[in-house]
């Protein structure tokens, strides 16, 4: 029989037993959720979209293996989260962007704003967004655009023809101009001008399904943010019809990408539920604010990264309500087990 | 019918590899180390000495206190020394070892009530007590201070047949192999209670027993209702089970009896049958041993104080790669260092890990994805509560309600920063009530001064 003393008995606290899914697992979930938009970039743009991306994603891992060895700290990149943040950095730039301000921008996501802070979990700033914020000490490049069906060259100076976005339209109040280059549809699917990821709200969308169905994240931010927007759009029309000027600005520019992938970034959205709907509808507000008041065409990145500025006030006020306190009538005695 | 809990998580409930097994009868055991504590509140009092010659059922342990059990021999034979042992709480209890004689001889006072159905509720109370009757699902308050305490507030009775850890089907071969023991434990607790019904809340990975027991109950005309519940742990804990059950929620710092429930588990309702109509005490007790370490996982029935060796060899012994051996279930079980520590009567289950099933990583990092306040039964934020116990920050641990925290450890197994949640959240209720009882002290030490001087 066994000998009970030879064992190597480990005693610690419970739980003994935990869920298979860690921080790398849903990393590559995220990453897979945004497949979709990508295959679509390379069918709009070319394959410059899959080598910029994937260029993006190999420097922000670079960056951030070098960063924890210099610094002697245990290595991350294994829980693949840089891979997502330059995916995503690649995904809400132009396609015509040079591989080497990419791997600026790569540099000041993850160093400057996730690894000085201490690493995933620690940043406030969401690092794709700020890498993309920090981008416009570049502006010329980064107006750049391509057109819808572009094969934009992989290698050398990128010869394209610059086309404006329906982001240029909008902010022009030219709903009747946006119409006659591109019809809703186009609009929904992506055959758009724009950057890599954010043109085909048809392939975010997948996405996010996807993403949903894999309780990676839960449906409040980007319902709210995308809600706020499109009420907000509806009431306050510049264009002759309410509808079609809310769809243009829900499916035009980065919206939905960053309703999705950006403003559900677990590090820098409120934890609890409640909190994440304000967050949400605060998104919206500043997006609305930029793209009818602002000098800039796109609200979405600055939104986003104004409302990670007050997460953790959101978090300090926002608490679930503790259980066994009445608020309402939760302690009405029911019968017991019926209604 | 069913509500529902707040939170919760679906861990694979591995309950297949026993849960078509019937209870086995371990072999007796050459001797049973009994620790004086088997219970929460008082410990127990040996009344016997070394050399003594015990039977079956003889106490040997008196309580001492109100909020206390006594403790029975559970086999026959001789006292070979009553000294501290290894208890599985993790530190040495003054125990009473036994050696077995294996004749089973009977105590005299095992003897079934004589009228058992012209008892009153406070004899059927007495009788409960003095068979140390605890709470068998594994928290071990003793039952006879449940019943006392809830008399004349309690109106919704509850038996737990949720058995929502993973692993464990000793309650579900119970409920399958015992019916009428469960049924009659219940109808002695509508008495006792004076209610109409009796709930049953059973999961949906259990719906043989459920069937069986409703079976049972038309052909006993008997005052239960079996109410199914989709599994989800921790479904059994007390509080969520009165809240799936009714729709009430226990306020902060209280029982369930102060919203009008009494919750008991399927093998105390037995234990309380047995009690009245057979006389026996809790000496005994089904036990499942399974997990990837154990060779042949069974459910046996042992007496109370056989060391879980025992146990591990009648199911063909552990793998030498066990790295763990758990008693009770893997959410909230204790692991063990030795495996010489005995049975208690609240051990629902052993579990021996061969295989990693808890996934710790060298460096826990917390990524804020909030999963944890998702599945959090008592709506508890547990990443902060982690962060604030880490910073010692005693006063913010208490104003968000670490206090509330039933260590089910939800959070800490979906976790995907593998933080030790559950670990924090102890660290944390402790600081707080060091803190309390501090800021206690002080305080008194203060009026103490102010009437000295106001006296001098």
């Amino acid at each position: 029989m066994t000998d009970y003393k030879e064992l190597k008995l480990k005693a610690s606290t419970s739980p003994h037993v935990r869920t298979k899914e860690d921080a790398q697992a849903i990393m590559l979930t995220v990453i897979i959720a945004l497949l979709p938009a990508l295959a679509f970039a390379v069918y709009n743009f070319g394959l410059r979209s899959l080598t910029v991306t994937l260029c993006s994603m190999a420097g922000c891992v670079v960056f951030e293996a070098l960063y924890r060895l210099i610094a002697r700290k245990h290595q991350t990149v294994g829980d693949c989260s840089a891979a997502v943040t330059g995916m995503l950095l690649a995904f809400v730039c132009p396609v015509t962007i040079p591989y080497w301000t990419l791997l600026i921008a790569d540099f000041f996501a993850i160093v400057v704003v996730k690894q000085l802070y201490g690493g995933i979990g620690k940043n406030f700033l969401n690092p794709a967004l700020a890498g993309r914020a920090f981008l416009f000490s570049w502006a010329s490049i980064m107006s750049h655009w391509a057109a819808p069906g572009t094969k934009a060259a992989v290698w050398g100076a990128v010869d394209v023809v610059t086309y404006p976005t329906p982001m240029s339209y909008l902010h022009a109040n030219d709903l009747t101009g946006l119409q006659a280059v591109y019809d809703l549809p186009a609009m929904f699917t992506g055959r758009i001008g724009g950057c890599i990821g954010e043109v085909s709200s048809l392939m975010i969308l997948a996405g996010f399904v996807f993403l949903l169905a894999r309780k990676v994240i839960l449906p409040n931010i980007p319902l709210t943010y995308v809600g706020t927007v499109a009420l907000l759009t509806f009431l306050f029309p510049r264009g002759n019809d309410p509808v079609e000027w809310m769809l243009y600005n829900i499916f035009g520019g980065g919206l939905l990408l960053g309703a999705v992938f950006m403003a559900t970034d677990y590090v820098t959205s409120p934890v609890s539920r409640k909190g994440q709907l304000i967050y949400g509808v605060g998104c919206g507000l500043i997006t609305v604010f930029i793209r009818y008041f602002g000098g800039y065409n796109e609200g979405v990145c600055y939104s986003i990264l104004l409302m990670n500025l007050v997460v953790w006030l959101i978090d300090k006020n926002v608490r679930p309500r503790r259980f066994g306190v009445a608020k309402t009538a939760i302690f009405k005695r029911k019968e017991a087990g019926g209604k | 019918m069913a509500q529902s809990f707040f939170g919760g998580i679906h861990p694979h409930d591995k309950k297949a590899a026993t849960n078509k097994k019937p209870i086995e009868k371990l072999p007796p055991p050459e001797q049973v180390v009994i620790p004086m504590s088997l219970h929460i509140g008082a410990p127990c009092r040996p009344c016997v000495a070394v050399g003594d010659q015990v039977r079956v059922g003889q106490v040997i342990g008196e309580a001492t206190a109100f909020v206390c059990a006594p403790i029975h021999a559970s086999i026959s034979g001789t006292v070979t020394a009553v000294e501290p042992r290894p208890h599985f709480n993790g530190t040495n209890v003054l125990s009473v070892v036994i050696k077995n004689d294996f004749e089973e001889t009977l105590d005299p006072s095992v003897r079934p009530a004589e009228d058992p159905d012209s008892l009153t509720p406070e004899e059927l109370a007495e009788i409960v007590k003095n068979a140390g009757v605890v709470g068998l699902g594994g928290a071990t308050f003793p039952t006879h201070v449940k019943i006392s305490s809830g008399l004349g507030k309690v109106d919704t009775v509850i038996i737990n047949a949720a058995e929502c850890e993973p692993y464990l089907t000793s309650d579900h071969r119970i409920l399958l192999e015992y019916p009428e023991e469960v049924i009659g434990g219940a109808k002695l607790l509508a008495k006792i209670f004076k209610v109409d019904k009796v709930h049953v809340g059973i999961e949906t990975n259990k719906m043989n027993a459920a069937e069986l027991l409703k079976r049972k109950i038309e052909e006993e005309h008997a005052p239960v209702v079996v109410d199914v519940l989709h599994a989800r742990y921790p479904q059994g804990a007390e509080k969520q089970l009165c809240q799936a059950l009714t729709g009430r929620q226990v306020p902060p710092g209280q029982l369930p009896a102060a919203i009008g429930c009494a919750v008991f588990s399927t093998a105390t309702a037995a234990a309380i049958y047995r009690a009245v109509y057979k006389g026996l005490p809790v000496i005994s007790r089904v036990v499942t041993v399974t997990g990837s370490g154990v060779m042949e996982p069974k459910n046996l029935e042992c007496p109370v104080g056989t060391p879980l060796s025992d146990l591990l060899n009648c199911c063909g012994g552990v793998s030498e790669r066990t790295y763990k051996l758990i008693m009770g279930g893997p959410m909230m079980g204790h692991a063990q260092y030795s495996a010489e520590v005995p049975v208690g009567k609240g051990t629902n289950g052993v579990v021996a890990f061969a295989k990693d099933e808890e996934k710790t990583v060298k460096e826990p990092t917390c990524i804020r994805c909030g999963k944890c306040t998702s599945v959090c039964p008592m709506r508890l934020q547990p990443l902060f509560l982690y962060k604030y116990e880490r910073k010692d920050m005693v006063e913010a641990l208490e104003a968000a309600n670490i206090l509330d925290c039933i260590e089910c450890g939800a959070c800490a197994y979906i976790c995907p920063g593998r933080l030790h949640l559950v670990h924090s959240m102890r660290m944390g209720k402790q600081k707080v009530n060091a803190a309390k009882a501090a800021a206690k002290r002080a305080a008194e030490e203060a009026a103490k001064a102010a009437e000295e001087k106001k006296e001098g």
